[in-house]
């Protein structure tokens, strides 16, 4: 494990200043928008109150000091007070967080669950019917906009077929809809790379070695195949996890789904900065730990990168 | 190719939308409203997509909402390219500190769920083609930079730019007349991929309601539009988004062909 400490500690670092980065943009979008004082108060508020109001939130400060306090907050998890729910912003994304959590969690297991058998399969069943419509629908399912795909499956298995509801979080059924909106991309982009991953190492010599001492063709997919396969696939797969986050807006929306993506458009409507900035900087931090935790996966899989 | 064909069909429908268009896209008509697809309407007139919530004529409209597509599309390929292209040739060619800037810049992008800075800048600056062109393309720009950052980094070290620099060629004449024309076809094949990616980001954009403003006829508008009726009338969504998706899939694979045909280092990844 050379050179392991290093390793870490500089993808630690990387990740620290995407972070920054991503908290300065926000904050200096945010801070363009406009003033939200305006949304808060009845229009005929007396000069006196506005003032009140922009003084109670900080927005009277010059702007280095506004960037400095907010960066000093971001740090101790400190987001502000949401202006629109008047509760501190941590706990307002905190609410929605799990929404989103259990949709992109089902989302993804379902992409991975249904993709990495399908590719496994189309590699081993070359150039069959099966294989071709497989990559077909993986094409497609690429290819097409998320959102769009959701009003499909509402209007064929919502209304015309009645199987699930349209709209909404509650049991079991709810969730079907949106998580295939918003695995359909993953899922197809895992079953065509696991399909050529696959196929790349059905080539390999060791696996003309395996069959030619008379391995079963079981083991030679099971032991041989997949373990080498297994580095692409777990790269892209991981990466799809952090894409899941940003088609989530989008899915969320088209499904009324009651999570951090919903609500940060909404916040976003509402002018609702201290949300705002706690949703995309939750979002940013989930999809950087996953980066890492896929980093550190490709170590434990392929024991040439533990070495170097 | 069929997919360049594709793309030239959807520019003459374009161009030529109010000669093909078999009505008015914001004529509104109270007694046609909500019909179905047909071909002879209550005004006596076909109706092949059916008529919207407005009775406006559907097919019409999505002839002229690929108007929309297409030039937001091909603004923010050109927008996303130049920039892109130039970040990544300077930072191949440069190396060091400045290479460490711009690629850092575009981790930091990449990680990030691009349609909320999309959406919060609309919100600032509001929504408009301008807009829309300047935010889709710099949404693109890290595909073409790092492409393009490897590609330099590998021709850098070559003889022939070796050699030209011993010769006592500057380096503006490297890039321009050496480096840009090898890398050109890896430029062409990811515009082609982010031309896919512009239409369907503006269609989203247009569908969260941050995109071209109604009465314009926008596909992601149309969708949006169409969302409230998908129970009493599924055409007025469905025929829009038929077409983006055609669109989005014939484009995509066009540049999957190209980078085939053109580019066979790109392959596979």
């Amino acid at each position: 494990m050379r050179g392991f400490v290093p390793f870490v500690g500089h993808r630690i670092f990387r990740a620290l200043i995407a972070l920054w980065l991503v908290s300065t943009v926000v904050f200096v979008v945010m801070r363009l928008s406009g003033d939200p004082v305006p949304l808060l108060l009845p229009p005929d508020a007396p000069l006196s109150e506005i003032l009140r109001v922009r003084h109670d939130l900080g927005l009277d400060r010059p702007l280095p000091v506004q960037y400095g306090v907010f960066l000093s907050n971001v740090v101790r998890g400190d987001f502000g007070r949401s202006i629109h729910y008047r509760v501190p912003a941590v706990d307002v994304v905190r609410g929605y967080l799990g929404a989103t959590l259990e949709l992109g969690m089902t989302a993804f297991f379902l992409a991975a669950l249904v993709a990495v058998p399908i590719g496994l399969f189309s590699a081993m069943k070359r150039n069959s019917p099966l294989d071709h419509a497989a990559m077909t629908f993986a094409l497609i399912g690429q290819s097409a906009p998320t959102f769009f795909l959701g009003i499909l499956f509402i209007l064929l298995l919502a209304l015309k077929a009645d199987l699930f509801p349209t709209s909404g979080r509650g049991d079991w059924k709810h969730l079907v809809l949106p998580a295939l909106t918003l695995g359909a991309f993953a899922m197809a982009s895992i079953a065509r790379l696991t399909r050529s991953a696959v196929l790349e190492v059905l080539g390999a010599d060791y696996i003309r070695t395996a069959r030619a001492k008379g391995v079963s063709e079981m083991w030679v997919v099971a032991k041989h195949t997949l373990k080498n396969a297994a580095i692409p696939i777990v790269t892209i797969t991981g990466l799809q996890f952090g894409t899941l986050l940003g088609g989530a807006v989008v899915t969320e929306t088209v499904f009324s789904w009651p999570g951090i993506g919903r609500l940060a458009v909404q916040s976003i409507n509402n002018r609702d900065y201290p949300v705002v900035q706690c949703t995309v900087f939750v979002a940013a931090l989930l999809f950087i730990v996953i980066n890492f935790v896929v980093d550190l996966l490709y170590g434990f899989l392929d024991p040439r990168i533990r070495t170097h | 190719m069929a997919g360049v064909a594709f793309v030239l069909f959807l520019a003459v429908v374009a161009a030529a939308a109010p000669w093909l268009a078999p009505a008015d896209p914001l004529r509104q008509s109270l007694r046609g409203r909500l019909s179905p697809p047909t071909f002879e309407g209550s005004d006596g007139r076909a109706h092949l997509f059916g008529t919207d919530h407005l009775g406006r004529d559907v097919l019409s409209r999505v002839i002229y909402g690929s108007r929309v597509s297409l030039i937001v599309g091909f603004s923010a390929v050109v927008v996303g390219g130049l920039l892109g292209a130039a970040l990544g040739i300077i930072a191949g060619f440069a190396g060091g500190r400045l290479d460490a800037v711009i690629m850092t810049i575009a981790d930091a992008q990449l990680a990030f769920p691009f349609i909320l800075l999309a959406i919060g800048i609309i919100a600032v600056l509001g929504p408009s083609f301008q807009t829309l062109i300047v935010v889709i393309g710099l949404s693109g720009w890290v595909s073409y930079a790092r492409i393009l950052r490897s590609q330099v980094l590998s021709l850098r070290s070559r003889e022939f730019v070796e050699a030209i620099q011993a010769l006592g060629g500057s380096v503006m004449r490297v890039v321009l007349r050496h480096i840009v024309p090898n890398v050109l076809s890896s430029i062409v094949v990811v515009a082609t991929l982010e031309l896919a990616r512009s239409i369907v980001l503006e269609a989203t954009l247009s569908f969260l309601g941050l995109g071209i403003q109604p009465p314009t006829p926008s596909w992601g508008g149309m969708i949006q539009e169409g969302r409230d009726y998908l129970d009493t009338a599924w055409w007025i969504a469905t025929f829009p988004g038929l077409i983006l998706m055609l669109t989005s899939v014939v484009v995509s694979r066009t540049g999957d062909g190209l980078r085939d045909l053109l580019d066979p280092t790109l392959r596979g990844e």
